[in-house]
């Protein structure tokens, strides 16, 4: 029983990374009918924009009196702790806090960011593939995506970045106490709670934004019949470059609260891309409910399927169990779990 | 007004013929053209010769690789006569001055592996036959190590492996014409075993979380015996997929496991991000079994310490070298501060384990070449075989002639609670004499008797 609390939890937050990816993807698809290859890379960038923050927060330089740390034979390396500029100019309090809660505050920094990477690539790139098979759609945001990669990896390398959460956040709770188990039989990080309360947030929002606002509501006619709506003198083009900037904050948000979960690296965008289609195609093409409820469906499954007991009996099932899924879904469901007729049948 | 000389005519012309270039036959293999260049494969011609560097230049490892370039252009540098000598002037062999290898001025040419066993083929065959490679050398991962020792025993070339754990490379995959320099894992666990039952106690659970390929195999099966061996027992051990990115549906059940240990048989990526979640879910702080839970990483790399942070405060695991080792624990690892100082004033940063051992492989290869008085492969081999040598940072130093490994002191380090800068992560716990991590080399877990080098290849 005990075990299996564990992986539900344990699946939770890892739909909500998959959910909200494949949230962006269904939006882009739905609005602009773009199959976008660079979604993950999206992911990503917002992973480093709380990398960026950090490295800026934590600028600092040498006190005069500090001697230097190691010294081997003529050559010394590093130095004493630096002060960070944010300590100098607020107090060593206040300094600290703000460097302690980087992560949070990214998600200020990365809106803005976010929303202007989406808005060049969609008017830059994208716009000029609408008219394009799927498959030049695929390949010209693939190609974006190595791009985009290998621009981090220049200025980041390739080594994952350690960006931890606030010290608040730091640490675990103790599930299994509070639901009368032993100590230390149902243990869950805090940060991972915070992902998955914020992952549901942000899927509130979306939805609220496209059910109760007259900008969502234009966006769903155009989505349901563009030409229809273009035809009313709605500019829908407007609207859905908006849309691809919504979609890529919402992945670059993902990315940024996932960064203490995982030190980012340059290919953590490629590691989710795959998954988030598999989701995206299990929830059905264009299906915004399905593309959370299959996002959750298969963070939990995989969850179970790394369980060791579950390895034991079949094993390899771990590597296999989401594709699995996905083939039985598609064998008796072909339109995924909530998709609707006629996307993508044409 | 600029006009560009580009025709779309022009370009297929260029296209064709680099087409025709890229398809044109191997070569070396043609005994004929062997014989004519005084029987071994790429037998310098002129007062150059030309040494492959096979590292990942793009990838997961990219960064590890740019160390291990840094320290390849740091010996050709030394080799040639330029800068401060490094190691040259510590080295318990003389032959190097300066001069080149047997006279002849180093040249260098460069491959990127990307971590994968069929690009770093591709990369070193490009090398031996396009750029004519008497030699090449580097790495960071086992996989590709005994991939590509195998193609240069084929080929005819010595290979002087770079960063290589895994018990295979000299083990059940041995060859003849390939040398590691680096330590293994039966070395981690013999290492560090004794100073976990030092540090933990002999009564204790040990689960381990797996890397599935080769490299994790090896160290499981190294980390088990050893602690088994001094009283430890294993609960469970799971095998993870190599592309996981988060580990928290394997770690997670750990703490409920009746364990009080977990041995995190991952490296690189595998092993930041497992440690991290580790951390994030507690097991720092756990106890079980009414003890304090530990978390133990049998191979500990400099550049993984920085992608964990401050998660792998108090951690154990082993290493081949460090660059604090003559400071800290004196002359018998003289060969450090002079490699240190020479790497620290031309990039302004200490070398890691893995640039250290491609150095010193290198130096290595040159020696023997010199010791040998020719290129010939065979002859580099017979070289090499039972040389034993100082002064390069590892104390006395042995190369087996049976295997091909090298047998010296495995350093065994601590995760740094307050790291003073971005170089300071670790802490030398001890250095574990070389006979404790001696074996003999039919061992099992190297293929035992079966295990064999073969014959050294000339290419001829």
């Amino acid at each position: 029983m005990d075990a299996f609390i564990l992986q539900i939890l344990n699946g939770l937050d890892k739909g909500s990374a998959y959910a909200l990816i494949a949230l962006g993807l269904t939006l882009i698809f739905g609005t602009l009918g773009v199959v976008n290859f660079a979604h993950g890379a999206l992911f990503m960038i917002g992973a480093f924009c709380a990398v960026t923050l950090q490295k800026i927060l934590t600028l600092g330089f040498v006190p005069a009196d500090s001697a230097s740390a190691a010294t081997v034979g003529g050559f010394s390396f590093g130095s004493a702790k630096e002060t960070t500029y944010v300590e100098y100019w607020f107090g060593e309090a206040v300094g600290s806090a703000i460097v302690d809660w980087s992560v949070p505050l990214a998600i200020l920094f990365a809106i803005p960011v976010m929303m202007l990477i989406g808005i060049i690539m969609e008017r830059g790139l994208i716009k000029h593939f609408y008219k394009r098979p799927h498959a030049d759609q695929i390949l010209v945001t693939f190609g974006l995506a190595i791009v985009l990669q290998e621009v981090v990896k220049y200025f980041f390398g390739a080594n994952p970045i350690p960006t931890p959460a606030p010290e608040a956040f730091t640490g675990s709770l103790d599930f299994g106490v509070l639901m009368g188990f032993d100590p230390y039989t149902i243990v869950y990080p805090y940060w991972r709670l915070v992902y998955f309360v914020f992952a549901m947030g942000i899927i509130a929002a979306v939805f609220g934004f496209l059910q109760f606002t007259t900008f969502g509501m234009v966006v769903r006619a155009g989505m349901a019949d563009r030409e229809t709506v273009g035809l009313l003198g709605i500019d829908i083009d407007k609207r859905f470059t908006i849309m691809f900037a919504i979609a890529a904050c919402v992945a670059g948000l993902a990315g940024v609260m996932y960064a203490p979960i995982n030190s980012p690296n340059y290919h953590m965008g490629m590691d989710f891309l795959v998954l988030s289609f598999v989701v995206v195609v299990v929830g059905g093409m264009g299906s915004l409910p399905g593309a959370v409820l299959a996002g959750f469906l298969l963070g939990i499954l995989e969850s179970f399927a790394s369980m060791a007991e579950v390895i034991d009996v079949i094993p390899g099932i771990n590597q296999i169990i989401i594709y699995l899924v996905a083939i039985v879904i598609l064998l008796t469901r072909p339109r995924g779990l909530m998709g609707r007729k006629g996307v993508m049948e044409d | 007004m600029t006009s560009s000389k580009f025709t779309r005519r022009g370009l297929l012309k260029t296209g064709a013929a680099s087409g025709i270039a890229l398809a044109t036959p191997t070569i070396f293999t043609g005994a004929a053209w062997a014989a004519a260049h005084t029987g071994f494969t790429n037998a310098p011609q002129g007062d150059t010769v030309t040494l492959g560097f096979n590292v990942p230049q793009s990838g997961p490892y990219a960064d590890e690789g740019a160390d291990e370039l840094r320290a390849y252009e740091l010996a050709v540098e030394h080799l040639n006569g330029e800068g401060d000598g490094g190691m040259l002037n510590t080295f318990s062999s003389k032959t190097l001055d300066g001069t080149g290898i047997n006279g002849k001025r180093v040249e260098y040419v460069t491959g990127d592996t990307q971590t994968k066993s069929d690009a770093a083929r591709a990369s070193a065959r490009s090398m031996i036959e396009k750029d004519g490679a008497i030699m090449i050398t580097g790495g960071s991962s086992s996989g590709v190590a005994v991939a590509v020792q195998a193609l240069c025993q084929e080929a005819g070339v010595i290979f002087m492996a770079g960063l290589t754990h895994s018990n295979d490379t000299t083990g059940v995959d041995r060859k003849a014409n390939g040398f590691r320099h680096f330590f293994n894992s039966y070395m981690s666990g013999a290492a560090l075993a004794p100073i976990l039952i030092d540090q933990y106690g002999a009564d204790r659970k040990a689960y381990h979380l797996t890397a599935d390929y080769n490299w994790g195999y090896t160290t499981e099966e190294a980390m088990r015996q050893s602690t088994e061996a001094m009283g430890w027992e294993t609960v469970n051990s799971v095998k993870t997929p190599l592309t996981q990115t988060d580990f928290s549906s394997y770690i997670a059940p750990v703490l409920n496991s009746g364990a009080d240990v977990l041995v995190l048989n991952h490296y690189g990526g595998n092993m930041v991000n497992s440690l991290t979640n580790a951390v994030q879910f507690g097991l720092r702080e756990a106890e079980a079994n009414g003890k304090q839970f530990e978390i133990v990483v049998p191979l500990y790399s400099e550049l993984m310490a920085q992608g964990a942070g401050e998660n792998i405060a108090g951690i154990l695991g082993s290493q081949n070298w460090d660059w604090k080792l003559e400071n800290q624990l004196g002359e018998r690892y003289v060969g450090t501060n002079a490699f240190v100082e020479s790497f620290g004033n031309k990039y302004g940063r200490p070398p890691s384990q893995a640039a250290h051992t491609c150095y010193v492989q290198t130096l290595l290869y040159a020696d023997a070449v010199n010791r040998a008085g020719s290129f010939n492969p065979c002859a580099v081999v017979e070289a090499l075989e039972g040389f034993e040598f100082d002064g390069m940072g590892n104390g006395p130093t042995l190369y087996r002639a049976a295997d091909h490994q090298c047998f010296k002191d495995v350093i065994v380090v601590r995760g740094k609670e307050n790291p003073e800068n971005e170089f300071d992560l670790v802490e030398i716990v001890e250095a574990t004499p070389v006979d404790q991590v001696t074996y003999e080399p039919n061992h099992p877990q190297f293929g035992g008797d079966a295990a064999s080098l073969g014959d050294c290849n000339p290419g001829a």
